[in-house]
């Protein structure tokens, strides 16, 4: 993987997030840097998706903090969140906004000159041109995710926090989003990627994180095949 | 702040435009204005109560139930696909949202309000031609702060699992003031009577106004941060 020089995209300190009485994650740290790409794996009930939700700042830690582009993610942290772009289970689309509609109206949150333009510009990136007229609820689960990432990307980002980004993608869709994060990760973007399919995106990392129970069993770099990391995953995860 | 302008623009657009294309809400909510007025017509024993003397109480209580079925709506359609995430994770102020979404909720019940204004006239028999700008001016200010709690109450309720059943519980007590002072003002607009007898009344309403838009502009940010 391509290095690069620079202060950290992503810092979290001790973040730790409850939820009632039920502690869920349990003083984690994580740093990544511009050109690395981190895969996030767990079992269910990990704390994968509480962990990603953080690090956008959609839920406040218990304790801990989030650095996004060196500055604490707080409610107004403009400049951090112009550099971010999330990835959720759900698309964070407007059923009744057409795909330009609903990436037009992204464009403009991000202060985007000509959104109308960048809206289809990034529709065609991701090979849904002709689908621009389209409601979101009438496209298919793999149509809506491309129009989710192009949604995720359409800022061109230097952060990316991606949960499960290849679920619903068929063979051709996955290799371009596999292609266009290699480009990106070349440029200086950072990934977190969270999976729990780690064949997807084991050539893609540059580094692997284990999370049991809330807690990191591993962090480390990506080396050698997947075949020879499952049984120290299974070994890992208590299996 | 120019910035928190254009972007609460940009939201309020969307949601108009969102609304327009399923009128879900504002079709529900001028039918539900248009038989609140109807019950309210047929329900009057009209030898014991003249319509004149139940007519602004009728209004308000239709603008305020209609209101109801329009701000329901103004964060659903935020719950659909985790929209409403797709807001926050954006360099969006949280007071850039809340301005939005109140400018969006101001023109549907604005709009509810105009359409039922001539039912009203039509059921009740009341000519509002000569009193058609004070009544405006009175709905105006009236809506301007129960719309700002109610798009503090849609944000908290659509966390709740019943959130169609909270949001009345959750508004209804904080509607009684600007609706009293509304219908105090009606009233007297419909008998013609001087100013200085609803300037009380008036001072009331802006007071309102201003203290629960600050406020709920304030608060937001803790309602939509989890």
């Amino acid at each position: 993987m391509p290095s690069h020089d620079g202060a950290a995209l992503l810092e979290a300190r001790g973040l730790q997030r409850s939820f009632g009485r039920v502690r869920i994650l349990h003083g984690l740290d994580l740093s990544l840097r511009p050109g690395e790409a981190l895969a996030i794996i767990g079992p269910n009930g990990a704390g994968k998706t509480t962990l990603l939700r953080l690090l956008a700042g959609l839920i406040r830690p218990s304790a801990g903090e989030v650095r996004i582009l060196g500055q604490r993610l707080g409610r107004d942290v403009g400049s951090a969140r112009h550099g971010l772009g999330v990835l959720l289970h759900q698309s964070l689309l407007y059923d009744d906004l057409t795909l330009l509609e609903n990436l037009t109206f992204a464009a403009r949150l991000y202060a985007l000159d000509r959104p109308g333009a960048v809206a289809a510009a990034a529709l065609e990136a991701a090979g849904l041109a002709d689908r621009g007229g389209d409601l979101p609820r009438r496209l298919s689960r793999g149509l809506l995710q491309r129009a989710a990432i192009a949604r995720a990307m359409l800022h061109s980002p230097r952060l990316l926090l991606l949960d499960e980004p290849f679920t619903g993608l068929d063979a051709t869709a996955a290799a371009r989003l596999r292609t266009d994060l290699q480009r990106r990760l070349a440029q200086g973007l950072g990934v977190v990627i969270v999976t729990h399919h780690l064949a997807e995106v084991w050539d893609l990392a540059s580094r692997v994180a284990v999370l049991v129970g809330g807690r990191w069993a591993a962090d480390e770099p990506r080396t050698g095949t997947l075949e020879a990391f499952l049984p120290r995953y299974q070994e890992l995860i208590g299996a | 702040m120019p910035e928190v302008i254009h972007l609460a623009l940009a939201i309020a657009a969307k949601d108009i435009r969102v609304e327009l294309r399923s009128r879900t809400a504002l079709v529900s909510a001028l039918v539900f204005a248009a038989l609140v007025l109807v019950i309210f017509n047929f329900a009057r024993d009209p030898t014991a109560l003249s319509a004149t003397d139940l007519a602004p109480s009728a209004l308000w209580v239709t603008f305020a139930l209609a209101s109801m079925v329009a701000l329901n709506r103004a964060f659903t359609i935020e719950r659909e696909n985790g929209a409403l995430d797709g807001l926050l994770v954006a360099p969006v102020s949280r007071e850039a949202i809340f301005v939005g979404k109140l400018l969006a909720n101001l023109a549907f019940v604005g709009t509810v309000e105009l359409v039922t204004l001539p039912l009203f006239t039509l059921f009740f028999n009341v000519s509002l031609w000569t009193v058609l700008p004070g009544v405006l001016g009175v709905a105006a200010l009236a809506t301007v702060g129960f719309v700002a709690v109610g798009t503090i109450f849609s944000a908290m309720a659509v966390r709740t699992r019943f959130a169609e059943l909270m949001l009345p519980v959750l508004l209804l007590p904080f509607m009684v003031p600007p609706l009293i002072g509304a219908v105090q003002v009606t009233t007297r607009l419909l008998a013609g009577r001087p100013l200085s007898e609803m300037l009380g009344w008036l001072r009331l309403l802006a007071l309102y106004d201003v203290v629960f838009v600050t406020l709920c502009t304030l608060v937001f940010s803790a309602v939509v941060d989890e």
